[in-house]
């Protein structure tokens, strides 16, 4: 049975054409049509597809989303918003509902001059020389799906343009809400960050949602980093554990920048995060964190690529999961390290902690190296908790729950602690504490 | 560094070694693949006829997979299409009467064997080497094999297995490697030639070495040995095997199948030392070497082995596996893979843990040099039911040279949260201080390199049984030459 719902998005973007009206006319639209064009011929990836090995994405095919093809921001008030801020009390907000960017809700304080933090669409309708330059660009849509799709429905999402020199001393955060009472509904929000050379910013991305039906966020960021730029970009995924979830970050760095990201991932039924860095400058510095914690039936898969182009750059990678209930995780780590690439001092960590006996895990390291002076390395381990840790805990009076919740704590706060955004830090600890309860409420039923 | 690299090169031009080509009256059969060539095979070998009706089985098999061309394209290797009606798949030497000693093997064979430095004359014999050496598919001779029957060890070709021992061979054959497994067995499968079988009664520890020297001889001969090896209960059997090949132009196809089966108790230690012909410096010639090896743990308590040194062969596709089905079994593998000028090699291991704390430990030495590309590919798959599994992983790559490459894709997969598994892998170069360390004591840069390389693979060579670990060593130094620079 072949229902993959291809035709189902091919048909929608005839629809999704028609409500442009004017504006398919624009330069923009001709990218629109030869992502779509490619997606026609890519179709959804099965299994057979390396990159999608572990993930079977048909349970996300399977159902027909709705396109939301205009800003409906009723259903949210700015109440919700605070408690979506993640204990950040000083920040930037960005707010977008159905990846429409929302004035009305987003509250953007003083910034310095030259600073852009704003909706997307209307800079593509201003034609801004950045957007043409970079948007699209980065994210290649040739092989990949659902980068395609999404760049096929690019309507709106963030721009943020930090100029040369120019520091943004506070975080600037970024909250996708998602709301559909009545339809599945599927968003393609898009994020585009150029920080100009010696810059610097810090993000914070949330998604989070306000009602139980699925939906999917088929969310695509990209980011570009000037020379001495320094960047940190921190992910937290709430979604309603029906939701959908992929999200693409391309991360293309020149010249002695430096680019960090902490990817943590709660909620979510399906989620797929891919992240792909680009060193293409020498001395550039990437560093990509990821925390997953997965519990009933969720699927969590990470795909991290780090592309070492130019020689004298460091990477790190961190990544740390914890499965308990029916949960899958999977994580895929590419390194590339490019003929000229000389010295690269290249390091890839991953650690799973598996809680119960129906959860299951897949990792794949990979390294590919054409370069002789180099330095790479990776290790990968899954495990349970260690239980000469647990007797020592216990032996000091601590009862076995409690035992099991400080180790657990220990493993996961590991990344946790490598968030600069310390309001926020504490936040995720505290939120941290309350997963693991409800992962263990879900492991008695 | 000039006048090291001049030293270098000159090693490095050193011809291979092994390249001759001995000039024994021939029996082939036409080129093409159908199922008159299999049966023609089979009926030129005097097979029975459930022999016949397997490998016809596979060739149906193998040939819907060609029409949908299934052939494995997901390696990280590159090579142009094969084409299999290009190929002859059977030859022999010609006029071959019964062997009783030595002395009747004819002389021009017995020389290659000699330049090829296998023990298979009368002070090696004594050295306790039994060979059953096979030349371009037929087993020549078998020596030791009166010591062994004594003990009721089998150890025989493989086609005299079948006609022998059919119940063996029936029950065995297949089960660890079906027909169905993958292009390369299932071709193997439907034309094999010839290949080693041995069977180790229960509790018997075999009391030496077995060993094979395969050999590529005749031109545009694909080689497709099948190899079968069982231990009994508490048998233990350690097997060696060893290639060299001689200098061809053409790529030559070499599919072989290896299957062991270890039972209660059982201990099963399978060596190969790799050295078919590499291809010219250019790249040009040298073997595919697209081989499947498996073994299976059937029974409690068993354990096998799987050593390898690979230095040979234009191309490398190969993962010697284990089937971690007996409770508390255990399953080894070492490697140490090396790469020069163009070759590529795609290899590395499977570990399936199906039982109850069965245990499995990877070590895997790459080194790559000239353009050469090495990839270790190796799969852990804890099943549900391996409950206490336990996996340690090594693999490390050394790179010598600006323009080669060296990749790792290890695949974890875990259903069982008791299982533990660590895989650690690093990348290096010889570092220069270490060679200058080495010269400012007086040693030359190529001895240098030797030494350090051998230290470097010194975790896998330890395994390996004495004279294998000598030639090993010397392979792998003469593997090396040149790539320092």
């Amino acid at each position: 049975m072949q229902s993959t719902n291809k035709d189902w998005y091919l048909a929608s973007f005839e629809a999704f054409e028609k409500s442009l009206n004017g504006e398919m006319k624009s330069s923009f639209h001709g990218i629109r049509k030869e992502a779509i064009g490619r997606f026609a011929e890519l179709g959804f990836p099965t299994t057979k597809n390396e990159e999608w090995k572990y993930t079977d994405v048909s349970p996300l095919t399977r159902l027909r989303f709705q396109p939301v093809l205009q800003y409906a921001g009723e259903g949210v008030s700015k109440k919700d918003i605070e408690r979506f801020r993640l204990g950040i009390q000083d920040s930037h907000v960005l707010v977008c509902v159905n990846g429409h960017f929302s004035r009305e809700l987003s509250a953007i304080g003083k910034i310095p001059a030259g600073v852009r933090l704003g909706g997307l669409a209307e800079e593509i309708r201003s034609g801004n020389q950045l957007v043409e330059q970079y948007l699209a660009r980065k994210a290649k849509y040739e092989n990949d799906s659902f980068t395609a799709l999404s760049t096929a429905f690019l309507m709106d999402g963030i721009f943020v343009r930090v100029p040369d020199g120019v520091v943004v001393d506070r975080p600037i955060h970024v909250i996708f809400i998602s709301q559909n009472q009545d339809t599945e509904v599927v968003v393609h929000p898009r994020t585009l960050v150029v920080a100009g050379k010696s810059s610097q910013a810090a993000f914070v991305e949330s998604h989070v949602s306000l009602s139980s039906r699925p939906y999917f966020t088929n969310v695509v960021t990209e980011i570009v980093l000037g020379e001495n730029a320094v960047v940190e970009y921190d992910k937290v995924q709430m979604d309603s554990t029906s939701a959908f979830h992929i999200s693409t970050t391309h991360v293309y760095q020149e010249r002695n920048s430096n680019f960090a990201s902490n990817a943590i991932t709660f909620g979510g039924l399906f989620v797929r995060n891919n992240i792909t860095a680009v060193l293409d400058g020498e001395g550039s510095e990437a560093t990509l964190n990821g925390l997953y914690l997965a519990t009933g039936e969720q699927l969590v898969d990470n795909h991290t690529t780090i592309d070492h182009a130019k020689p004298h750059c460091p990477s790190h990678e961190l990544y740390k999961g914890i499965l308990a209930g029916k949960s899958r995780g999977v994580f895929n780590g590419k390194i590339f390290v490019r003929k000229e690439a000389q010295k690269t001092d290249a390091k890839q960590t991953n650690k799973n902690l598996v809680l119960s006996d129906e959860a299951s895990i897949d990792t794949k390291p990979q390294l590919e190296i054409f370069a002789d002076d180099v330095k790479c390395t990776h290790g990968a381990t899954i495990g349970q908790l260690d239980d000469e840790a647990l007797f020592y805990l216990r032996s000091r009076g601590v009862g076995l729950e409690k035992a099991r919740d400080i180790l657990i704590y220990a493993f996961a706060s590991d990344v946790v602690d490598k968030i600069k955004v310390a309001e926020m830090r504490e936040t995720l600890q505290a939120m941290l504490h309350d997963r693991l309860e409800q992962s263990r409420a879900f492991n008695k039923n | 560094m000039s006048t090291e690299t001049n030293t270098i090169e000159q090693l490095a031009n050193k011809e291979y070694k092994y390249g001759f080509v001995t000039d024994v009256e021939q029996e082939t059969i036409p080129k093409g693949l159908n199922e008159d060539v299999v049966r023609l095979i089979s009926d030129k070998k005097g097979e029975p006829e459930w022999m016949l009706e397997w490998r016809l089985k596979a060739f149906r098999h193998w040939s819907s997979l060609e029409r949908a061309q299934a052939e494995p394209r997901w390696a990280n290797i590159k090579y142009g299409p094969i084409d299999y009606q290009n190929l002859r798949y059977y030859s022999a030497p010609k006029n071959r009467p019964k062997l009783n000693s030595l002395d009747e093997v004819d002389p021009e064979v017995r020389r290659t064997f000699e330049k090829l430095g296998i023990p298979l004359e009368e002070q090696k014999l004594l050295a306790g080497v039994a060979v059953d050496a096979v030349f371009d598919s037929v087993s020549v001779a078998t020596t030791f094999k009166e010591k062994l029957r004594e003990l009721g060890i089998i150890f025989c070709s493989f086609s005299e297995a079948v006609k022998e021992h059919p119940d063996l061979v029936r029950r065995y054959l297949g089960s660890v490697v079906p027909y169905t497994d993958n292009f390369f067995a299932t071709l193997n499968s439907a034309v094999f030639s010839d290949g080693s079988f041995a069977y180790i009664p229960k509790g018997v520890r075999c009391p030496m070495e077995l060993s094979t020297y395969f050999r590529i001889n005749a031109r545009e001969t694909g080689q497709f040995e099948r190899t079968l090896i069982i231990a009994d209960e508490g048998a233990h059997v350690s097997y060696l095997e060893g290639c060299t090949a001689p200098m061809r132009d053409e790529n030559q196809l070499h599919a072989a199948v290896v299957e062991l089966v270890a039972l209660d108790n059982a201990t099963i230690k399978y060596s190969t030392i790799q050295n078919w012909y590499p291809g010219d410096k250019e790249g040009k010639g040298g073997i595919y070497n697209f081989v499947t090896k498996r073994g299976k743990c059937q029974g409690k308590n068993s354990k096998i082995t799987w050593t390898q040194v690979e230095t040979g062969a234009a191309i490398t596709w190969k993962y010697p596996g284990c089937i971690l089905q007996g409770d508390n079994s255990v399953g080894e593998f070492y490697s140490v893979a090396v790469t020069n000028n163009y070759q590529q090699a795609d290899t590395g291991t499977k570990m399936i843990h199906l039982g109850k704390n069965t245990k499995s430990t990877v070590v895997s030495k790459g080194i790559s040099a000239g353009h050469g590309q090495n990839s270790y590919r190796g799969l852990i798959k804890i099943q549900k039911n391996a409950t206490g599994a336990r996996n340690f992983s090594q693999c490390d790559s050394l790179l010598i040279g600006d323009k080669c490459g060296a990749h790792t894709f290890p695949y974890m997969e875990v259903k069982n949260s008791t299982a533990k598994i660590e895989h650690e892998a690093s990348t290096s170069k010889i570092g220069e201080d270490q060679i200058f360390y080495c010269k400012q004591r007086g040693l030359s840069t190529e001895d240098a390199v030797n030494m350090i390389v051998n230290g470097f693979c010194k975790e896998v060579f330890r395994e390996l049984p004495m004279e294998f670990a000598v030639e090993a060593q010397k392979l792998l130094s003469i593997s090396l030459e040149g790539s320092v620079g």
